[in-house]
């Protein structure tokens, strides 16, 4: 126990504060840019990052993953700040973390094994899009100043690691800009004109609003969505941060962690946040791979943002578009589109379409459910096709033998009544289940039809091998439970 | 499942005492002998890349990178680390023949864990590869191997010598009992000279302690020779065996709750520390 949480803390001093302090840098813009999304004064987003950064540090599932304010949650809480103002968000946010809590709580976690990979993508692009989209109102009606500028932040993005990789470039990029946009007194927008930055430590606060019923009707509508999105991509984040170092980690446990941090965030002051893929990549990436690095972000954030805010307000809007660009860039996922050409075309469409329904509504949990259940439509149709019924005559042509192999459910029980020629007469009918399985009632029924079907044809019907093929019916049968089941479940 | 007496070799200064000791206890308990090299530090890729940027599809890019890394990384520690298994093997060929060579991946402590079942005996030396230096401190692994392990566990240092006079450290208490009992029954020590020593009050209740530890290695044919000291446990310990030119010591470790020992400190840490013969440990 003492082992783990020392080697969890302390086992990577030096690569988790280094990539703390990186990961706070790139923090600064996001969680303001964030806030902006969301429409609320920059301060929200950073005390956001801030306590679900730390109290994630102590309690999250996954060591070396960042989470703070996110734009997946900053989207769909677009409509109820505009509706109802800061407040009701933070009620919702503190239900958000509740609700995490519970599914925390109940194991739900392992729920995530039903989202396929291609829904993985599809949530990612779509995020992608969105953070892009984001960018746009800063970018329409505004002088050319600000094209330049963007344009020269990103050059700078992406044009210093191949000079230094010793210093982060969007950093460098947002300080250059800022210090031309001071130096030449160009008018344009900057943070200061989105907002109020902190400027203080954030405090606990009670929400200002009435707690009742209706309070709760307004809020559940928001934070549900909140609670699954959050969900789905923190367990994403962190099978990423599983792959690239290679570590197990626990995925209730990350459940219960981000429920307790939105909790924690909301009465500081603070949106709903999540993992975050882009930032947990740049922590891996600059050496983080403990608790410890986590902890120095949100610390570092709060710190510098508070210390320095006068210095955060002069940033141009331009040099945060730019930094979002990045971020969205960073997100896509590029090689999705070159495996359009070599994926089946049912795995394209769930992932497009979730894409689609994301971009569509602004609700990433909208496009994860039309995904999912594409996904799983697919999926038994696809199984529906390995079943296969054969027939063998006796010479007097009395007596006919079917024999039944693969999978008969849903749907596959019509195809499962089709295959059986009831114009012919016979005396008796053998129905061989031995290899099949039959996995619903739909199925059980269509047996029952093609059975009474042949009564009324005046033939005498024998099914055989039923209680095996229907075994498979019983809920209870979990193939996981005893190490023969899955073959007598395959052998039969 | 077969028990096996394990060497934990990690190429330190004191790898060949380990495989010494390792080999001496195997024969004598008639079980095979396993060289263990632990690669625990290959999962460390450091891309030192604080750019904060992320381009196109950077999560592929740097997975790709990192895996690169560590598969050199880990193929060099894989050579090196069985260079080391080669060399303790040489090293013990006129004392034992055909050791089983082994590598895992993971932490020391989990891996000796998982291996605990097929585990009869653990050999491990007093410092570890980040600890050559004549110092007295113990490697940072050797206490969390010792605690996390309920196998009789050799902690070595020095030269090999082997065993002509031991020694068990006894204090009545219910591992001291154990300690004694695993002496009288096991092959490891049979026939060699054992001296149960004890620091307490000279009280006749003491010397009956002490006596009765004394008869049960006696029925079991070994010559014994008593002493009841007084004053500081390590220090009369660490002065006795070296006047009475000990080889071995072995002692029950860890008896005491973490909290207690966080304020009065570990009379284990403090023999591990200052001790110049083997400890044999039995939780």
């Amino acid at each position: 126990m003492i082992g783990t949480w020392q080697k969890e803390w302390f086992g990577n001093i030096r690569g988790d504060i280094l990539a703390g302090l990186v990961v706070a840098l790139a923090l600064i813009p996001e969680a303001i840019a964030f806030s902006i999304i969301a429409g609320v004064d920059p301060k929200v987003g950073l005390y956001a990052s801030f306590c679900i950064c730390v109290i994630m540090a102590f309690i999250g599932g996954r060591p070396g993953q960042i989470s703070a304010a996110t734009g997946a949650m900053a989207l769909l809480m677009v409509t109820l700040v505009r509706d109802h103002g800061l407040e009701y968000l933070l009620v919702a946010t503190i239900l958000t973390g509740a609700i995490q809590l519970i599914f925390g709580l109940l194991k739900l976690g392992s729920l995530m094994r039903f989202v396929s990979r291609s829904v993985v993508t599809g949530f990612v692009n779509a995020l992608a899009i969105l953070i892009f989209m984001a960018q746009l109102p800063e970018l329409t009606n505004v002088t050319w100043h600000v094209y330049a500028l963007t344009a020269a932040g990103l050059g700078i993005i992406y044009g210093l690691p191949y000079l230094t990789k010793a210093v982060p470039s969007p950093l460098i990029s947002i300080i250059l800009i800022t210090a031309v946009v001071l130096y030449l007194g160009i008018d344009v927008r900057t943070v200061g004109d989105m907002g109020e930055l902190p400027d203080s430590l954030p405090v606990f606060l009670w929400p200002n609003v009435p707690l009742n019923v209706e309070t709760l009707m307004i809020v559940l509508p928001y934070a549900f969505p909140l609670a699954i999105v959050g969900l789905l991509e923190s367990m994403m984040t962190q099978t990423i941060v599983d792959d690239l170092t290679d570590t197990k980690s626990d995925r209730n446990k990350e459940c219960r962690g981000q429920g307790i941090a939105n909790i924690g965030a909301g009465f500081m002051g603070g949106m709903a946040g999540c993992a975050m893929i882009g930032q947990s990549v740049i922590n891996v990436k600059s050496g983080g791979r403990g608790r410890l690095s986590m902890f120095v972000a949100g610390t570092a954030l709060i710190l510098m943002v508070v210390f320095l805010s006068d210095w955060v307000s002069k940033i141009p809007m331009a040099a945060l578009v730019a930094v979002m660009i990045m971020v969205s860039i960073g997100t896509f996922s590029w090689q999705s589109i070159k495996d359009l050409k070599t994926h089946p075309m049912s795995t394209n469409i769930v992932m497009i379409a979730t894409v689609v329904v994301v971009v569509w509504t602004h609700n990433l949990a909208l496009g994860v459910f039309v995904g999912v259940l594409l996904a799983a439509i697919f999926f038994a149709a696809k199984v529906g096709n390995y079943m296969h019924i054969s027939s063998t005559v006796e010479k007097d042509g009395q007596h006919r033998t079917y024999k039944v192999i693969g999978q008969v459910f849903f749907t596959s029980s019509e195809k499962f009544v089709e295959s059986f020629d009831f114009k012919e007469s016979l005396a008796k009918v053998t129905i061989d289940l031995d290899r099949a399985h039959f996995w619903d009632i739909t199925s059980v029924a269509a047996l029952d039809k093609v059975v009474l079907k042949f009564r009324r044809e005046g033939a005498e019907v024998e099914v055989v091998g039923m209680n095996k093929a229907t075994a498979t019916v019983v809920d209870k049968f979990g193939v996981s439970d005893k190490p023969d089941a899955i073959d007598r479940l395959m052998g039969h | 499942m077969t028990q096996h007496t394990i060497a934990c070799i990690d190429g330190s200064a004191l790898s060949d005492t380990v495989a010494d000791y390792a080999a001496w206890s195997a024969k004598r308990m008639n079980t095979p002998l396993v060289l263990l090299n632990v690669l625990d530090d290959a999962r460390q890729a450091d891309t030192s890349d604080f750019s904060g940027q992320i381009g196109m599809d950077e999560r592929q890019r740097l997975l790709a990178e990192i895996i690169d890394l560590e598969e050199r990384r880990a193929k060099l520690a894989r050579q090196q680390g069985h260079m080391f298994l080669e060399a303790a093997q040489k090293h013990i060929a006129n004392d034992f023949a055909e050791p089983l060579l082994r590598q895992r991946h993971g932490d020391l402590v989990d891996t000796l864990v998982e291996l605990e079942n097929e585990t009869r005996l653990l050999v491990i030396g007093r410092q570890g590869k980040r600890g050559n230096g004549i110092g007295q401190h113990i490697g940072h692994q050797v206490e969390r191997v010792i605690r996390a392990l309920h196998r009789p566990t050799w902690v070595v240092t020095g030269e090999f010598r082997e065993p002509q006079k031991i020694m068990i450290a006894y204090d009545h208490s219910a591992t001291a009992k154990k300690a004694v009992d695993m002496v009288a029954n096991s092959p490891l020590f049979r026939g060699i000279p054992v001296h149960v020593v004890m620091v307490a009050a000279e009280t006749n209740d003491h010397q009956a302690q002490l006596d009765s530890a004394a008869a049960k290695l006696q029925e079991n044919g070994f010559a014994v020779t008593t002493a009841l000291l007084a004053g500081e446990v390590e220090d009369s310990l660490l002065t006795y065996a070296a006047e009475q030119q000990m080889d071995a010591m072995i002692m029950g470790a860890y008896g005491h709750s973490r909290i207690r020992e966080f304020f009065v400190g570990s009379h284990t840490n403090k023999l591990l520390r200052s001790t110049k013969i083997p400890l044999l440990l039995l939780r």
